[in-house]
């Protein structure tokens, strides 16, 4: 163990410092800090060698992939590979799969992230109501679907929109709705795919909302009801001002979860019926890794980063113009 | 109850109409809550239940919600015949390995940021942050030549390594080590101790709430992850739990029941680690929440 400190004193030299003039009475302090100085790089050796080259290495090799040809002969024998600039790029904004691939991951993320937040809000509200008992019990069990796995999950819900045998049609057919053909009709499947995402992650949001909710000062609640204000102006005048940054980080971190859609398509309608649950995702992981076109496949995972980038970006400065 | 039955509340609030409303109120809450837990609960319930129903009962119309008689002949099935018992140690192997390799490598740089001074660490930081909001996705196509490159395709490792440090477990780490007394690590360097001592000795044992926070983390997102899997095992022998069911799932598309089984299966691990561990987990929600 202590062979690694060692090994790191030999190198003091090259660590681009500049040690503390040595005050006699602060001896041994300055010792301790000048050896944690090198230590340091040590500590963090492992972890920024393992992000940086198998991820920050990968991406901007990504953007250089981008602006190749790379494809399946590419793979056998690198020189295949020409540079093309920024060809993938502009075979990408006339490739009609690519809009609706956009469409469909923007019509995922505009309509189900309001609405996971907006299920995750009202669940935090119910679970954390001042008039009840058994919060944490609540709590768990709103909780439970968000760590099961995706996959597995995808499979059962695949299950339950079956037309004829699914609970879900069932269900609706006692209320005289019905039957819909949830997965095989294009104007369905998207709503499909939104409301199992709902169910599978409110319980993750609700509970950093019940953690904002906890940290409003009581005493506020109080005046405004001294002031008569009933439990809607309540809500509207206290939850929502003071839950604000936490309303903007959930938001943010789920907006940028759901462009990233995949597995659920994937497992749940292969992109089907007539490409209308083709996420970008699901797109770029067809054409990279399909039809091994990943020079293409990586412009297509540049251009979601970019989205997810405006996208965040925009959510933040709307959040700041609200709050002003 | 009667109003007459609770004379403390009315005492403070004289207004007969407040308490009668606030009742109709915890009743509206308790009935929502109630719905809510029975759509949460409904298709993980619904799921056991088929997965115990004979081959085709699940397809009947009206659909049954409990098995007419209860048989595991999908669980043996999966078993004997598809394998499921390899795919269960693939994930288990990958998920520790993983999870073991996160801890140490994650809580050195963790430390080290809250706590080691030396030049250049807020800087890097930052930039190691920034990293947060580039969508892995975007790294998968170079990494997968590279992991080809290594001839690390189809094997444990082209799944282990990736997963072994992450940023979101270095700022776990960070944020909680920050609260660590400079003293006490002072104290043991007086002492004579190392630097990778002091560590061990000293940080470890104290940040081990954090650590179990960490672990279940790692284990939980390793064992459901499935886009780079997926990409990276090609053999079937390979093949994680959540691959090898969306495969079985593209074959088996009639055997409702045996895919039950299948995800049955698949989730329980991670179910009883977090019923049994749900205390740490959720504090890792918390501390995600407050990042930065």
């Amino acid at each position: 163990m202590g062979t690694v400190v060692n090994t790191g004193t030999a190198e003091v030299a090259q660590a681009p410092t500049t040690p503390a003039p040595p005050f006699p009475t602060r001896r041994r302090r300055f010792r301790a800090a000048h050896e944690a100085n090198v230590a340091g790089y040590w500590f963090l050796a492992p972890a920024m060698v393992l992000i940086g080259v198998f991820f920050f290495l990968p991406v901007v090799a990504s953007l250089l992939l981008s602006f190749t040809d790379f494809d399946l002969y590419a793979i056998g024998d690198l020189a295949n590979a020409r540079l093309v600039g920024l060809r993938n790029y502009a075979t990408l904004l006339k490739t009609p799969l690519f809009w609706s691939a956009l469409q469909n991951t923007f019509y995922f993320a505009l309509v189900g992230g309001p609405l996971s937040v907006a299920v995750s809000l009202s669940a935090a509200l119910l679970v954390n109501a001042r008039l009840i008992r058994f919060k944490s019990f609540f709590r768990t069990l709103y909780f439970i679907p968000f760590v099961t796995t995706l996959v597995a999950v995808a499979v059962v819900w695949r299950y339950l929109y079956h037309p004829r045998y699914g609970l879900l049609n069932y269900a609706l057919g006692t209320f005289g709705v019905g039957p819909i053909d949830w997965l095989g009709d294009p104007r369905w499947a998207m709503p499909a795919i939104i409301l199992m995402a709902v169910w599978k992650n409110f319980g993750y949001n609700m509970l950093i909302i019940v953690a904002g909710l906890q940290s409003i000062p009581e005493e506020l609640y109080e005046a405004a009801r001294i002031d008569g204000a009933g439990w809607l102006k309540q809500f509207r005048h206290v939850t929502l001002p003071m839950l604000g940054p936490t309303l903007l980080f959930v938001s943010v971190i789920t907006m940028i979860g759901y462009f990233q859609l995949f597995a659920e398509p994937y497992v749940m309608t292969q992109g089907g019926p007539l490409r209308s649950t083709t996420s970008v995702v699901l797109l770029m992981y067809e054409e990279g890794f399909r039809w091994w076109r990943m020079g293409y496949a990586a412009a297509i995972a540049f251009a979601l980063f970019v989205v997810i980038l405006v996208a965040t970006l925009i959510q933040i400065r709307i959040q700041r113009k609200v709050e002003q | 109850m009667t109003a007459a039955s609770m004379p403390a509340p009315l005492r403070e609030r004289p207004v007969g109409g407040m308490e009668s409303r606030e009742r109709t109120a915890r009743v509206l809450i308790y009935v929502a809550l109630i719905v809510g837990a029975v759509v949460a609960l409904l298709p993980m319930v619904w799921m056991v239940s088929a997965s115990l129903m004979r081959a085709g009962e699940a397809s009947s119309y009206p659909p049954p919600f409990l098995p007419s008689h209860v048989t595991f002949e999908h669980y043996r099935t999966l078993f004997t015949r598809l394998n499921l018992g390899r795919y269960l140690v693939n994930s288990t192997i990958v998920s520790l390995v993983v999870t073991l390799t996160a801890l140490l490598v994650n809580s050195m740089a963790g430390y080290a940021f809250a706590k080691l001074r030396f030049a250049g660490r807020d800087r890097l930081f930052r930039s190691l942050s920034a990293g947060l909001v580039i969508p892995t996705q975007v790294a998968m196509l170079p990494l997968f030549l590279l992991m080809k490159q290594l001839g690390l395709i189809n094997t444990y490792w082209g799944v282990i390594i990736p997963g072994m440090a992450s940023i979101f477990g270095i700022f776990l780490i960070r944020q909680y080590a920050l609260s660590l007394p400079d003293d006490l690590l002072d104290a043991a360097r007086i002492d004579g101790a190392g630097e990778f001592r002091v560590y061990w000795s000293v940080v470890l044992p104290v940040i081990r709430p954090i650590l179990a926070t960490l672990a279940i983390w790692t284990f939980l997102a390793t064992w459901n992850d499935f886009m780079w899997p997926l990409i990276v095992l090609s053999d079937e022998s390979r093949y994680t739990l959540p691959v090898a069911l969306a495969n079985l799932s593209g074959e088996h598309v009639q055997d409702t029941e045996l895919m039950m089984a299948g995800s049955v299966l698949t989730i329980l691990p991670v179910m009883l680690t977090f019923l049994f561990l749900q205390r740490y987990y959720i504090q890792g929600v918390m501390a995600g929440s407050t990042k930065g």
